[in-house]
């Protein structure tokens, strides 16, 4: 099972944990709800259907709201320090009811903070089954001004978040300095840039116009169709990449092999979509399943063929 | 002339101290911490030294006083100053930093924002995507972190180019 880590826009959400449902446009954890519009619900709207998809477990979810004041996140930071260390995650949870604990931890719209990043780093380390690590948003800008980057397995920035982490000098996106330009056409440059001055996660896949995915300064995968330039402007497509990027990993499949199918179901889902820039990203959301069994049908099997993407209905009304 | 740098608790504070302070029309500017003092989200305001105790006096009548003044021998970071301006024909784009802001061209109404990372940008969309460009409440109002004072920077640039 994987666990996604994040925030609410709403100062009076309570910090709670456990499975995560959808009823209709909104998420659902622990007897509380949450629209969907981007930012982590967002990403777990989008794990929910890519889990209905493949007809596994749903996602688990640790949320806490956060307007941008920060008294949130450190309240889930430090719960969570607390938790992961000890590995007590209390009755119902999934790490004391396996005793394997997460597969896959995702860390998404948190206030950047090194300061307790670094303990919830140290925390993990002293976790018996180290889950696969993926960082994105505000997370991932601490993850990368805490220099300890490396210790990742994926991050997931768009072409200027990659930009600044291409900028060994920038604490965040805000201060790029304007020779590193984020052009599509030097993806792979500032992807070489960042590894060098080990400012990237093992995995990186670089959202945009191209897709890109890396292992290192490698290239494993680009993706560039179908293509919605509308997508640009609308606020949370990159947050679906992600939850079906987690959503794929915790299926067992390599970062790399998830990263590039979850770009060409995102792209899809777009597409499906008939997206302006006034779309919202719940529309593209509920094309997830139907993004899902086109990708699959058009797939070499050798490369993707794990027992819950058989399980894909490739039936789905082609119309 | 020697400069020094105002340092606050959080971002908003920085945010409202600057407004403060350009109101009263000191000459001032929102930069990037030095390594030393940066914990994540962090922005600071450079004063010239010459003028702090000025200064001080001016945000405690506002009550926003800084921690602490600390002396710059050093260049400070800055922020990004370069906008992008993207034509999708009904619609326009203003991208500033990671913050994009996307208005509908005919009714000037706030139709979606995306990028960013920091916990008030989803607070912000909330509050702003679907109003008049004039009438939604502005980022610097209601936004806490360093994406929110970005896309108060992209919604400047949006109401220069679009409102009269």
């Amino acid at each position: 099972m994987f666990a996604v880590v994040g925030t609410v826009p709403d100062e009076d959400f309570p910090l709670v944990s456990g499975t995560v449902s959808m009823d209709d446009t909104r998420i659902c954890i622990q007897g509380h709800s949450v629209s969907v519009n981007r930012g982590t619900p967002a990403l777990l709207a989008a794990a929910v259907k890519t889990c209905e998809t493949l007809n596994i477990d749903p996602p688990f979810g640790y949320l806490v709201g956060d307007i941008g004041k920060g008294t949130g996140s450190r309240r889930l930071y430090e719960t969570l320090a607390e938790q992961l260390a000890s590995f007590d995650f209390g009755p119902g949870d999934p790490q004391s009811e396996t005793g394997t604990g997460f597969n896959v931890l995702a860390f998404h719209y948190l206030q950047p903070d090194v300061d307790w990043h670094n303990r919830i780093l140290m925390a993990m380390e002293k976790m018996r089954n180290r889950p696969v690590l993926i960082a994105d948003a505000g997370f991932m800008y601490a993850a990368k001004m805490s220099g300890f980057a490396a210790e990742y397995d994926l991050f997931t920035p768009d072409a200027g978040e990659l930009a600044f982490l291409a900028d060994e000098a920038a604490p965040h996106p805000f201060y790029t300095r304007g020779f590193i330009l984020h052009e599509e056409n030097r993806i792979p440059e500032l992807i070489a840039r960042a590894c060098e001055h080990e400012n990237a996660a093992r995995c990186l896949l670089v959202k945009g116009k191209t897709d890109y995915v890396a292992k290192g300064k490698q290239i494993h995968a680009t993706i560039d169709s179908p293509l919605e330039g509308a997508m640009e402007a609308m606020g949370g497509t990159g947050d679906t990449l992600v939850g079906i990027v987690t959503a794929l990993i915790g299926t067992g499949l390599s970062v790399t092999k998830a990263a590039t199918l979850a770009a060409k179901v995102n792209r899809w889902a777009g597409h499906y979509a008939r997206p302006t820039p006034a779309t919202q990203v719940i529309e593209i959301i509920g094309q997830i399943p139907r993004a899902f069994a086109r990708v699959i049908r058009e797939s070499e099997i050798g490369d993707i063929w794990t027992t819950p993407l058989h399980r894909v209905d490739t039936k789905f009304p082609r119309t | 002339m020697e400069r020094g740098i105002l340092v606050f608790d959080n971002t908003s504070e920085v945010i409202r101290a600057e407004s403060v302070l350009t109101s009263a029309g000191w000459p001032i500017k929102v930069m990037g911490p030095p390594p030393e003092i940066r914990s994540g989200c962090d922005l600071v305001i450079e004063i010239p030294l010459m003028e702090e105790l000025n200064i001080l006096r001016t945000l405690e009548k506002a009550g926003v006083s800084p921690m602490e003044t600390v002396p710059v021998s050093s260049p400070l970071l800055q922020p990004v100053d370069l906008f992008q301006i993207k034509d999708f024909g009904d619609y326009r784009m203003v991208r500033a930093a990671n913050m994009k802001l996307t208005i509908h061209k005919k009714t000037l109404t706030i139709v979606n924002i995306s990028g960013g990372g920091c916990p008030d940008v989803p607070y912000l969309a909330e509050a702003m995507v679907g109003k008049k460009l004039d009438q939604a409440p502005s980022p610097r109002q209601i936004g806490h972190t360093l994406c929110g004072y970005a896309l108060q920077l992209a919604y400047e640039e949006m109401k220069r180019q679009c409102l009269p």
